[in-house]
This record gives C-alpha cells, sequence and structure tokens, in this order.
C-alpha cells in the first residue's frame, strides 16, 4: 500500500519541523530564539494544515507566530531595561519589527 | 511500506520532546528555558494530530462537504486546539515569573539563582 | 549537582524514555490508520447535534465541561501573570517617547487594523460551521488590535484599549461559561447539556447553546490575551525599574 500525496507531504513538514524544533533549542540566545519559535509556529501550522486540521493551524499561527515570540521579546526587553539602569528610556529604539 | 514508515511522526514527536528537555535541562536563560519548554509542549500537538490522521480523511468540517465523507478524527483536535491557546498564557505566566525573578535576584540565570540561595 | 552531572543524568534518562517511548510507539496504530472509534462517535454526535464543525461541537458541547476546566486554566493565568506584573512601589511609570513610524507601514497599519479585527469577529462567530472559534478568533482579535502598535505607538494602543473595562469583560465572559451551564440544570438535563434548539444544520444558528459559548470563550480569550500584552508591554515599555541586589523581604 502506497502513501498518498498528502502522507509524503506531512512526513516532509513532520522532519521540517524536528530540524526547526531542534534548531530552536540550541539556538542559546533567546531573542534569536524567539525569532526560530515564530518560524517553528509556522512549521507547526503548515503541518496541521496538511493533517487536515484547519481548526488547529488557526490557533497555532495566531499563538505559535505572534504572541509567544512578542510575549518572549517584551520580557527580554523588560530585563534588559534592568540591566541597564541607567537607560533614561526617552529614546525608545522601537522594536516594532517584532511585532507579527 | 508501513513497518517503520507508519512510526516516523510518532518518532518525530517524541525526539522534539527529548529535544526540548535537553534544551531545559542545559539552559543558562530562564527565558531560553520558557521557548525550550513551549519546543517540547508541541510534541504534544504533532503526536495527538499523527495519531488522529486518517487516510484519505478531510478535515472535519461538513458545512461544505456530504456529511458521509470520510474525515480525520476530530477529538485529538479538539484537544489540541485548546491546549495551544491555553499553553501560550502557561507560557505568559512563567515569564512575568521569570520577570519577577529577574527584578529580585538580577539574573536570570538558573545556576547563579540556586548560588544565591546558599 | 555540577553541570555536567546533570547533563550526564538527563542523557541517561533520556535514553531509557527514547527506549520505553520506542517499544510503546510500536504498539500504536500506525499513521494514517483507519481506526478511529472516538472520531467516528464524535461525528455521528455532532451530526446528531446539528453541528458543521465538529471540532466546536467537541469543545462546547460534547466535552463543554473539559472546556471549562481549560477555559479557568486560562483565567488563571491571566490573574497570576497580573498579580506578578503589577508595577511596584519602587517602579517609575514613563510615557513612552513618539516613535517615527515609516509612512507606509501607518498606511498599511491604519488600513489592517478593521479589516483584522473583522476577521476575528467573523472567525469567531462562524464557529460553529467552519473552521474557526472561540480560541483562534479571539487570538486573531487580540492581536489584530495591537496593529496599532505598529502603525503609531505605544500611547495610540493605550488610546484605544480600555484595559480595566478588559479586566472585567473577562472575567464576565468566564462567568458566563458556568451560567450556561445552568440552563442544562434548569431544564432538568445534565450541567451544559445542550438543551437550546439545534436549528438548521449549517444556518449561523444551528449548534443550540455551542454558538453561545462559542461567543464568551472568544470574547474571553480575545480580553485574556489582550490583558496579558497589555501587561507585558507596560512592563517593557513604559516601566522603569530599580534593580535590587540588595535583600529585601527577607521575612
Amino acid at each position: 500500500m502506497n502513501p498518498d500525496v498528502t502522507e509524503v507531504l506531512a512526513l516532509v513538514v513532520l522532519l521540517v519541523v524536528a530540524v526547526v524544533a531542534t534548531v530552536a533549542v540550541l539556538t542559546r540566545d533567546p531573542a534569536r530564539q524567539a525569532v526560530v519559535l515564530a518560524v517553528l509556529g509556522l512549521t507547526l501550522a503548515l503541518l496541521f494544515t496538511v493533517l487536515q486540521a484547519p481548526d488547529v493551524a488557526l490557533s497555532q499561527l495566531g499563538v505559535g507566530t505572534a504572541i509567544t515570540p512578542l510575549l518572549i521579546m517584551l520580557t527580554l526587553r523588560r530585563i534588559r531595561r534592568g540591566d541597564a539602569p541607567d537607560e533614561t528610556g526617552t529614546k525608545e529604539s522601537a522594536p516594532e519589527g517584532e511585532d507579527r | 511500506m508501513s513497518g517503520l514508515f507508519g512510526l516516523v511522526p510518532h518518532l518525530v514527536a517524541g525526539w522534539i520532546l527529548l529535544v526540548g528537555m535537553y534544551g531545559l535541562v542545559t539552559s543558562r536563560n530562564l527565558v531560553h528555558a520558557v521557548g525550550c519548554l513551549a519546543v517540547a509542549q508541541s510534541a504534544t500537538y504533532v503526536l495527538l494530530l499523527s495519531v488522529g490522521f486518517r487516510r484519505g480523511g478531510t478535515a472535519p468540517v461538513f458545512s461544505d462537504a456530504s456529511p458521509h465523507s470520510v474525515v480525520v478524527d476530530p477529538v485529538v483536535q479538539a484537544l489540541t486546539l485548546t491546549d495551544i491557546v491555553v499553553g501560550a498564557t502557561v507560557t505568559a505566566l512563567l515569564l512575568a515569573l521569570v520577570m519577577q525573578l529577574h527584578k529580585r535576584h538580577a539574573t536570570v540565570d538558573p545556576d547563579r539563582l540556586n548560588s544565591l540561595r546558599g | 549537582m555540577s553541570r555536567s552531572a546533570r547533563v550526564r543524568l538527563f542523557l541517561g534518562a533520556a535514553a531509557a524514555i527514547a527506549v520505553f517511548y520506542v517499544l510503546a510507539c510500536t504498539g500504536l496504530p500506525h499513521f494514517g490508520t483507519a481506526a478511529h472509534p472516538y472520531g467516528d462517535r464524535a461525528v455521528a454526535a455532532t451530526l446528531r447535534q446539528h453541528t458543521a464543525n465538529t471540532v466546536s461541537s467537541i469543545n462546547f458541547d460534547q466535552r463543554a465541561f473539559d472546556t471549562l476546566g481549560e477555559e479557568s486554566i486560562l483565567l488563571g493565568s491571566v490573574l497570576g501573570a497580573t498579580a506578578l506584573l503589577r508595577r511596584t512601589d519602587d517602579e517609575q511609570e514613563f510615557t513612552p517617547g513618539q516613535v517615527r513610524v515609516l509612512p507606509s507601514t501607518r498606511l498599511f497599519g491604519t488600513l489592517l487594523l478593521p479589516v483584522a479585527l473583522l476577521t476575528g469577529v467573523y472567525i469567531v462567530a462562524h464557529g460553529q460551521l467552519s473552521p474557526g472559534g472561540g480560541f483562534q478568533g479571539g487570538v486573531v482579535l487580540a492581536s489584530a488590535l495591537h496593529l496599532a502598535y505598529v502603525a503609531a505607538d505605544y500611547r495610540s494602543l493605550k488610546e484605544i484599549r480600555p484595559r480595566e473595562l478588559l479586566d472585567g469583560v473577562d472575567a464576565v465572559a468566564a462567568g458566563a461559561f458556568t451560567t450556561l451551564g445552568l440552563a442544562g440544570l434548569i431544564t432538568g438535563a445534565a450541567y451544559l447539556q445542550n438543551v437550546l434548539p439545534l436549528g438548521t444544520f449549517n444556518t449561523l444558528s444551528s449548534g443550540g447553546l455551542v454558538p453561545v459559548i462559542n461567543a464568551a470563550v472568544g470574547v474571553e480569550v480575545a480580553s485574556g490575551v489582550i490583558v496579558l500584552l497589555a501587561h507585558f508591554l507596560d512592563q517593557a515599555l513604559a516601566t522603569r525599574g530599580e534593580r535590587t541586589t540588595t535583600e529585601r523581604g527577607s521575612s
């Protein structure tokens, strides 16, 4: 019994997910890791779509690519501000880029 | 074909779980550890949805499909769906804890936190 | 425990987990199996309940009590994070300076904000029909609102975000879920049993209690995530904290 196209596609995406997950763990800088986690969220959403789970893909897309990385970025920003107490706060180099 | 091949998704899920746990154990930054926990958590999504997949099945939504069409298992999808959103808020709670730790101890390195206790 | 000892301990445990996991997997149905006893029963029940989206039917009808539990975790996490991120006495609030935004970013953000909000409402409202529902739509709604931050700055976001109100809305929506379950008890059925008229299959009003609970969850998730992000943004952008390396609260 040969696997159909969906199954082959699912297996390919699965392997991509495994690789991205490994990269996410091995990325030791949390700011970079947040970006890799966003990519992981995207590939997971793709996998769920291939596995015929559009409901799950939709929520993974919102949470995995937007909310979780954003929360990590904001946490880092607060922590780094604490590390540099002399920062005046008037000069904000806004992290707009991370906001999607 | 169906021997080990049919187990690849399950094994990938196991790999993701272990790799996430490895990251947790070796992490030197609690923010990074929270990220690794998120990775380990996604293993459960992969496992559940792989178990629920049915060959030739379509999405379990009947708004534009015949009620007799073959669909994949919706139960595991429902489990995964709620867990993703709830998991995100739990991640937020953990990150809030990390922020508090940093305020109190000025470090997010778990090893240095240990030495603070003495 | 030293670092290397910890890693060695982990590798040993991980090897054991891996062995037993692979052994367990060989007993699992293979990928793509045709045997889904729970799935088949859930699909049959869903069609009986006139709900087109099986996943929504499971979440808000067949497993509604479980979802109530999940939702309580969500509420608890939001509460916990709120409590942890309150501004303390030694932290000062400041107004972040204005940020220059590219005109194209501003234009796209302004155009996309209403579209994204509408998409969120659509996804929540059609949860019982098409892929989507309260959990997904709520997340879309919450992230859509933050386009205001991308398009303008933190001050603009604060103006369109009634946080105190949303705090209350979050709790009310969580309470609504619990209260809706009582409808079953009043009519003599079980808690959270779907007792409303089921309506015509594949219409917006079908599914009985499903769209109602779905909407409550949508409101709760949206307001919960907005409140969470609000506290994080407040901490990250508008709070100057003095880190206290000196010991405090030694009690």
